[in-house]
């Protein structure tokens, strides 16, 4: 169970992403937090493992206040949350079964990352999480040969590979086509339920967050502005979130793709 | 189109101002040039310039025919002369990458200290010339192969230095993050999400350095460092000139070759 | 999913570049060989070795407290000599560089100036400036004025090369445009040309100015002039101290070089 206090932030130019910014994301829970640009979405996700300081505020994830650890703790903790970002921030020019390994990196010695020299149980871990995410066969490619649909799957299995007790989802569809965006959503909400796993999913396609995440949260300026299921985020509720927009266009383009998801639907079970 | 009396007659490329500016800054360049070449030739002997043409003549025909014989007695030099830029390439790479990891803005374990000294160490060994470290070491640690391979490792470290710290500068910080997201230690961070993204640039700019390595090592014989131009010394102190055209044409073959080497090398590596 | 059993417990990461196994031993052998051979050539003398570490200590405490003063005629003679022939050789080579580096773009001239440009080129770059200087000092006897010969020829490889490549690089659309108004080959040089690679041209004279400074450091070992002839002499003379000072004088002056050129290239363009 992840639980935010107070959080907030103030970048050193004096601007203000997040203020007071407190949360409770339960075992299992997926959560989808939306928001205009520059809301703090991207913010929020990095002060929880901390890639960005807080300056003020608790990360409890369990009993353990992440925001008050010192480096080598921080470290420890860090193992025990998977991250999966945007533009899929593999290490290209390193086969796909090293970036999975890599998500053991907090738990082996340096000695044994540096010769390539895991454990079998993590190799044999790395294994099946590639079978899980389709990619058996690819663990001896460099990352940058895969297609986009296929380096986000690397992501999520490196970032499975850490055994986490938290996912941080940031933009995961952000650069796919819309097909793959709802294959990697699926995929993403499949393993959650798998493993009962909390997610905090930061994502800009509000469709796509009402089929996918049982709780939303809408974020302006640094502020929580909503905050319940999918079905209670009405017109009303968006106009609070991003501001006066026409969201008609937006609907009908998510038509247009559940039409051209449904035609590939039909079509696999044609083959099959 | 009644109006167009408004508009000026002339037309001109560049306001009035800029143009005086502009003339200004020829007109001070001429000057100073003048003023340089004063200077410069105060002591010049003109009856020796005047007379270059016939030495020009004279030499050019003590050059030809080349002493082809003279031939074998190059080859251990010119094994030397690839031995000095090898090893010191080798060398200067050991010591620069340590620099260059001091010296990026985004791995310097310190910003105030480490950083500026490491920048030191790579201006000074790039604003001086192999032949210069050549002069000194052979002065300190005695004439031979060892300061000709001292020689080219201490210049090559600027070189390297420079360029790898800019590729260091230069990876995708996303990349990084995500390593740093999994709970590595700093050490994992470098071999996992760093070393990964400079290796085509290290190794590009090691052999590019290589190639230039030749080059000057086949001259730093003129200090007594070694090489094939201790061969290229001994021929010009006894005038023997038809011997200096065969050494010539053997230095520029090296250096052809080894550039053909380097090129195909680094068309391999990406 | 099958259980976690059924999956390999080992994995290699597969080799990136020689993919032959037989290939990769043999490289590594040959590579292992190699360094044998090459470092058993080097003949180190190492009781010599050890005499030079009481000298290096003197040269290293001369960096640390270099003696400007009393070598100061020698240094600023050979500093004024360095400064002048920089200056005087870079404009001198990159006036002569200017026709070479038209002549020798491909998409301006005919076939034969082509080629004789490209010679002047090649034979420039493949020969080192102490070698050139050897010669012009031979020829033109010691002092300055065979390192300026020597500097304006390097740097007439080094501009027209890039000056040249630049040109046929630039774009073809403007040049046709203004061949298109019925232009002359002046006018067309002076039109479509000039305007593109000018501000490069500017930038590659600042950045040989640099280079030719340093270079003129190395040339006076030769006996072609500049601070190089007054570092020998001192370095001959075990005088660590006065070398010291030169080699301070010559860093100081390439950083200023190098900071005042990347500067005024940025107000130029």
């Amino acid at each position: 169970m992840l639980t935010l206090d107070g959080l907030s932030k103030t970048y050193k130019t004096g601007d203000s992403a997040l203020s007071d910014v407190s949360l409770t994301v339960p075992k299992g829970q997926i959560m989808g937090l939306i928001g205009p640009s520059g809301a703090g979405k991207s913010t929020l996700i990095r002060c929880i493992n901390r890639l960005v300081e807080p300056t003020a505020g608790k990360v409890l994830l369990g009993d353990v206040d992440l925001a008050r650890l010192g480096k080598a703790e921080l470290r420890r903790q860090r193992r025990r949350i998977g991250m999966i970002f945007q533009e899929y921030a593999l290490v290209e020019r390193l086969t796909v079964m090293e970036n999975v390994l890599s998500g053991r990196l907090g738990y082996v010695p340096f000695w044994r990352s540096f010769l390539r020299k895991y454990p079998a149980a993590d190799i044999q871990r790395a294994y099946q999480l590639l079978d899980r995410v389709g990619l058996m066969d690819k663990a001896d490619n460099r990352a940058d040969a895969l297609s986009g649909g296929q380096r986000q799957r690397v992501g999520i299995a490196r970032a499975l590979a850490q055994n986490p007790e938290l996912l941080l989802v940031d933009e995961p569809t952000a650069s796919l086509d819309p097909k793959t965006s709802r294959q990697i959503m699926r995929l993403l909400t499949e393993i959650c339920a798998e493993r009962d796993l909390p997610a905090i999913v930061n994502i800009h396609d509000v469709p796509l967050a009402q089929q996918f995440m049982q709780r939303i949260v809408g974020l302006n300026a640094g502020r929580v502005v909503f905050d319940g299921p999918p079905e209670a985020l009405t017109e009303a509720a968006l106009t609070t979130i991003y501001g006066e927009e026409d969201w008609n266009a937006m609907r009908k383009g998510d038509a247009e793709q559940a039409e051209a998801e449904a035609d590939a639907r039909a079509r696999m079970e044609a083959i099959a | 189109m009644t109006e167009i009396a408004h508009y000026s007659e002339v037309w001109r490329h560049r306001t009035p101002r800029k143009r005086l500016f502009m003339w200004m800054g020829w007109l001070a360049l001429v000057a100073l040039f003048v003023w340089c070449w004063q200077l410069m030739t105060e002591n010049t002997m003109w009856y020796f310039v005047l007379d270059a043409p016939r030495q020009a003549a004279d030499i050019g025909g003590r050059m030809v025919p080349p002493r082809w014989s003279y031939l074998p007695e190059l080859m251990q030099p010119l094994w030397d002369t690839i031995n000095i830029a090898t090893l010191g390439t080798i060398g200067g790479v050991i010591m620069a990458v340590p620099v260059a990891f001091m010296a990026a803005r985004n791995t310097t374990p310190s910003q105030t200290i480490l950083r500026p000294m490491a920048l030191f160490i790579i201006v000074t060994s790039r604003s001086i010339n192999s032949l210069i470290w050549a002069l000194l070491l052979v002065a300190i640690i005695g004439p031979g192969l060892l300061a000709g391979i001292v020689a080219i490792a201490l210049r090559s470290i600027g070189f390297v230095g420079k360029l790898l710290y800019e590729a260091i500068e230069e990876t995708d910080a996303r990349q990084i993050e995500a390593i740093e997201a999994t709970g590595a230690s700093g050490a994992q961070v470098l071999s996992y999400g760093i070393v990964p993204q400079i290796m085509p640039a290290f190794w590009g700019i090691s052999v590019f350095r290589w190639d230039i390595n030749i080059r000057e090592s086949t001259i730093l014989g003129l200090v007594g460092a070694g090489g094939i131009g201790l061969k290229l010394q001994a021929s010009l102190n006894t005038l023997a000139w038809s011997q200096v055209t065969v050494i010539l044409l053997l230095i520029l073959a090296t250096v052809v070759l080894s550039e053909w080497v380097s090129a195909r090398m680094r068309q391999a590596i990406i | 999913m099958s259980s976690v059993a059924a999956y390999p417990t080992t994995w290699r990461r597969p080799p990136q570049i020689v993919k032959d196994r037989r290939w990769r031993i043999a490289l590594q052998i040959g590579i292992f060989v190699y360094l044998v051979l090459a470092i058993s050539t080097v003949d180190v003398n190492w009781s010599r070795v050890y005499e030079g570490l009481e000298r290096g200590q003197r040269f290293a405490m001369g960096f640390l407290q270099p003696d400007f003063t009393s070598r100061w005629t020698d240094i600023s003679r050979g500093l004024i000599e360095s400064l002048t022939m920089t200056l005087t050789s870079t404009v001198v080579g990159v006036i002569i560089s200017v026709p070479v580096g038209i002549g020798a773009a491909r998409n301006l001239v005919p076939r034969s100036v082509y080629y004789v440009c490209r010679g002047i080129i090649a034979v420039s770059r493949a020969l080192q400036e102490v070698i050139i200087a050897i010669f012009l000092v031979a020829m033109f006897g010691f002092g300055p004025f065979a390192g300026f010969l020597t500097l304006s020829f390097a740097t007439i490889g080094f501009i027209a090369k890039l000056l040249a490549d630049d040109i046929e690089e630039i774009d073809e659309a403007q040049a046709e445009s203004i061949r298109a108004t019925g232009a002359s080959w002046v006018q067309l040089i002076n039109y479509a040309i000039q305007p593109q690679v000018m501000p490069r041209l500017i930038g590659l004279s600042l950045y040989r100015l640099d280079i030719n400074f340093r270079e003129s450091a190395v040339i006076g070992i030769v006996g072609a002039g500049g601070i190089g002839a007054t570092l020998n002499t001192a370095i001959d003379r075990y005088e660590y101290d006065s070398a010291g000072a030169v080699l301070l004088i010559i860093i100081l002056i390439v950083m200023v070089a190098e900071y005042s050129s990347s500067y005024l290239r940025k107000f130029l363009q």
